[in-house]
Order: C-alpha cells, then structure tokens, then sequence
C-alpha cells in the first residue's frame, strides 16, 4: 500500500495552481471559465495550507485556510458583479472581447 | 494585547460602518455630507497615526513602529487628495454616489493593515481589503463600457495576483515553519540557512506584490486599468495604493527575508531595470494622458526600486522618500487631469491640453513644475528623490543600475516636455471648463511643496530615515 505523504499533497496542489494558472491565460471562451480558474487556484493552496499544517502539528495553516474560503466568497461575490455590469454594457462575456483598452 | 495601537485602523473601519448607515437612511442625497465626513475622519486617522506608540499587537499579527507610522500619513494624505479630486468630478460626470468615499475609506483601512501587517495572514487580509474595495471603484462608472472593461481586467489580474501570493505564503509557511515575521526571519537566517521550498515562496511572494505596485513584468493591467477607470479613480490608484504595496514589498524584503538579500537583490534589479525601460520608452508614443502616467507611474516605481536593489539604510531611505514626493507629484498631475473638462464633456488626450497657457495660465504653469519636476529638473522636488536614490547606487557600486536611470529620465523628459510644448505652442482648443475649488488647492498645494522642497528639505528626508530605521535592530 502506497504511503500518502506532504509530497503527494504539495503535487497535487502544485497541478491545481498551474491549471489554474493556465485557466486564465490560455482560456479563449468565457469570462466565468477565468472564475472558476481563480477558485481553482485558491483552493490548491488551502490544500497546500492544510498538507503542512497538519505535518507541522501546528494550526495556524488551517486558520489561513479558514481565512482565504472567506474572502474567497467576498471575491467571487465582486467578481460576479463586475462581469454582471460588463455584460450589461457590452452584451458578451467573450474573453475575446474584452479588448476596447489596447495601446 | 495592546489593541490602541491599531486605534486609527479600528476608528476608520468603526467610522465606515457608521457612515454606510447614515448614507442608506435618509432619502436625500448624501454622497456630499459622507466625503466630508470621510475626510474629517481620514484627518484624525492621520493625527492618531503619528501619535502611536511602538509595538506588537495582537499576539505578533500586528506591528506599530515609525515605518508603518510614516507609510501611513502617507496613504492617509494620498487617499484624502484622490477623495478631494472625485467630489467634484463624480457630480459633474453623474456618478456622484456615496458609495464611493466609503469605499476609499475601506480601501485605506486595507493598506494600513498592509503596511502595519507582520503576519502573512494579516498582510493577507489587508491586501484583500485593499484590492476588493479598488474593484469596485475601477468599475464606479458602471453604466460606461471602458470603466467595466477597466474594473473587469483589473479584478481578473488582482485575484490571480492574490492567488501567486497566496500560495508563495502557504509555501513559506509550510517551510519555515510559521506565518509571523519575525519566526520567518529567524528560519531564514537559521544554521541550515533557507530551504529550496522558501525560495520559491519568496519568489511568489515578490511576484505578488510586484503585480500591485506594477513592476515590469507584471505591469501589463496598469494601462488598461489607468486609462478605462474613471480619472479621480485613476489619480487614487496611482497614489495611495502604490505607496502600500511599495511599502509592504520593503518591509516583507528589508525585515523577515533581510537574510536572503542576495537571492532577491537580483530579481528586484531586474524589475527596477525593465519598469525603467518600458516606463520610458512605452509613454512616448502615448496619445491618451491617463495612458501616459500609468506608463510614467511605471518608470517611477522602477526608480523607487532601485532603492529597494541597494538595500542598505540610505537606499531604503531613498524609497520611501521617492515615494512620498511621487505622492505629491501625482496628486498634482492628476489635478490637472480631472480639471480637463470642456463644455461638461471630460477630456483624456494630450491634444486637449492645447494652448492651456493662454486660457488658463495659472493651471498651466503649475502643470509645468510638475512635468519638470516628474523629469527630475533641479531644483523641484522630483529631482531629489531621484538624487536619493541614484546616490545610494552609485555608493554601493550599482552602476549599471544608476546609468540605465539617468538615461530614461533623459528619455522621459521628452514626453513630458512634449505635454509642455503642447500647453504652450499649439493652437488654443478652447477654454476649460472652470476647475473646482478642491482641484485649485490641491494643484496649489502640490505646486508649493515641489517648488519650495529644496528650501526645506531636511524634515521630510529625516522622516525618512526614522521610518527606515525602525528595520536596523
């Protein structure tokens, strides 16, 4: 039986931070995919946060991570609004569009 | 537990929550009482912060010294400025809301945990009470397609900035142990010195907090955010925040990661280098003025850093000091900027300045002592906080780093010459509208003090190096 140990964990997290990393820049589609990618990128480090808090015997990684769900949702709240406006004034929520500011 | 130290954070957030409530209740419109209210509040905050004793504050999460004290009447006095700017021209262009001072309000609570934060957690919450509340008046003027586009851009690559800090602080602490600064510090400067893993986070870190203060590379939102954003907004941005997040990437790098200066030191070069390049090079094809000072911002961080590079006292002290005049000098410029109003339209081009020293002289010419002082021309101010920093380069024998500088501010005088050129040699366009009372005290204020800053130099430098001193023990 494979042992699961603080690297497994950290891998996973790492695969999770680069896809979403990844999420927002190669993502041609829509602006909720680059929402789901920021959640996604929060979430691999709670993972990490919670991997070493529990290695280190020590709670204050949990606590982190108790912090970071909260403001996540304050986050994905605004960020929802901000793509509610846009569309209203623009009628698309095409990664593609969002392209009137260049210079 | 000592909680008055965090007594001007605590009044703002108490004197926010109070201000909402009497925003909602009446049926008027009380957009105006609230500003005023506000900037009676941002005032006390300020006379509360310099009175703070030294110390730590809730069990290690929250430090008071002379460098929080001195980066907080900065960002009192940048977000009071930016307020100033937005009262009139929020009503003029018919977004005048009272959502907006609050909103200042909270942004500032945000970067005063920031700068007094000595927990990655507290810098966290700190980073995220400034950011959510910059969203949102990014996109203030929500029924325009440029401000949404603006607020869009900036939330997309604020919360991927969010997320590289976040998780360069799981791996620190993951590492070293802990999320308090001075246990960091004391991990990195440990026997077996700092561990791969460390590294790594403290690059996320950097990384992170080179997004909010727009280093090269990681500027690319600033001129998008900059010019789509409504221009009291864009004055606010360029000021306050910028002066927190220098601030914070000091203390993070000159306090808990002193040890590894010399894997930062060159990571810090490279964003001083590049941010002084693109800055200078980038603004001079520029048509769009709020275009111009997100590039002119840019380069201006780009010297600040090389403070940062050198990081021995006198380059810390040449920061912060750069930072305080780049204050002064913005709040002028963008002064200006949101003056620029004809037949109730407001106008962002270069072009729209055109024969400004006819029409209006007085605005013209405290418009010259800033773009002069902005090119650093001796004596204003601006060309002291370049002498700072240049000086304490050479000293430590950056000398490549010092020639790259002098030469772009060579570069960056031409476009701000060229604003200069514009004012008084084209064909007038026609008179401005007339510009508010708190714009004229503000051009008048930020005027004096670059006029006058050679006189009396030495109380503003001497704040200074009190602030950084507070990092020598």
């Amino acid at each position: 039986m494979l042992d699961i140990g603080l690297g497994h964990y950290l891998t996973v997290g790492a695969i999770l931070f680069v896809l979403g990393v990844f999420g927002i820049f190669l993502n041609r589609k829509n602006i909720i995919v680059i929402l789901m990618s920021v959640e996604l990128i929060l979430l691999s480090v709670n993972l990490n946060l919670v991997a070493f808090s529990a290695r280190l015997g020590d709670l204050t990684g949990q606590i982190f991570a108790m912090f970071i769900l909260t403001v996540a949702a304050a986050e994905a709240a605004i960020g929802l609004a901000i793509v509610v406006i846009y569309f209203r004034n623009r009628g698309s929520i095409e990664v593609e569009d969002v392209s009137t500011l260049k210079g | 537990m000592n909680w008055t130290l965090a007594l001007p954070e605590i009044l703002l957030a108490v004197a926010g929550l109070v201000l909402l409530l009497v925003g909602v209740g009446p049926k008027r419109d009380m957009t105006f009482p609230i500003t005023m209210g506000t900037l009676g509040v941002l005032l006390v905050a300020a006379v509360l912060s310099m009175a703070t004793a030294d110390g730590v504050a809730f069990n290690g999460q929250f430090i008071s010294d002379s460098f929080a004290r001195f980066a907080k009447v900065l960002i009192l006095l940048g977000a009071a400025s930016g307020l100033m700017l937005a009262l009139d021209w929020n009503e003029k262009q018919g977004i005048a809301r009272f959502e907006f001072p609050i909103l200042v309000l909270f942004s500032t609570i945000g970067m005063m945990v920031m700068v007094s934060a000595s927990d990655l957690i507290t810098l966290y919450i700190g980073l995220e009470l400034l950011s959510l509340s910059l969203y949102v008046i990014a996109s203030f003027d929500r029924d325009n397609e440029r401000s949404a586009e603006a607020g869009l851009k900036y939330f997309v690559l604020g919360a991927l900035a969010s997320g590289l800090y976040l998780y360069g602080a799981s791996l620190t602490y993951g590492f070293s142990g802990s999320t308090n600064f001075a246990a960091i510090g004391s991990a990195v400067s440990g026997e077996e010195g700092a561990s791969l893993g460390l590294l790594v986070g403290v690059t996320f870190v950097i990384a992170a907090l080179a997004f909010k203060i727009s280093a090269v590379p990681f500027h690319m939102w600033t001129p998008d955010v900059y010019e789509g954003a409504p221009t009291p907004v864009t004055a606010f941005f360029a000021s306050a925040p910028k002066v927190a997040a220098v601030s914070l990437l000091v203390r993070v790098l000159a306090d808990p990661f002193a040890d590894l200066a010399a894997q930062w030191q060159g990571v810090i070069w490279l964003a001083s280098m590049g941010s002084m390049i693109l800055g200078s090079l980038a603004a001079i094809r520029q048509q769009n003025i709020k275009r111009l000072m997100a590039y002119s911002s840019i380069g201006h961080i780009g010297y600040a850093l090389m403070g940062l590079v050198v990081a021995t006292d006198t380059g810390l002290r040449g920061v912060m000091l750069y930072m305080a005049i780049y204050l002064v000098m913005n709040a002028g410029v963008f002064a200006v900027l949101v003056s620029m109003r004809r037949q109730g339209r407001s106008l962002e081009r270069v072009e729209d300045l055109a024969g400004l020293g006819r029409t209006d002289p007085a605005m013209a010419i405290a418009m010259v002592v800033f773009c002069f002082s902005m090119a650093g021309i001796p004596p204003l101010a601006g060309f002291f906080s370049k002498l700072y920093v240049f000086l304490a380069a050479v000293q430590e024998g950056y000398w490549v780093l010092a020639t790259v500088g002098v030469l772009t501010s060579v570069i960056g005088a031409y476009y701000y010459l060229r604003i200069i050129k514009v004012m008084y040699f084209d064909t007038p366009a026609g008179a401005l509208d007339p510009r508010s009372a708190s714009a004229s005290v503000i051009l008048a204020g930020a005027g004096l003090f670059n006029l006058l800053f050679f006189l009396f130099p030495a109380p503003v430098v001497a704040a200074a190096g009190a602030a950084v001193a507070a990092f020598a023990g």
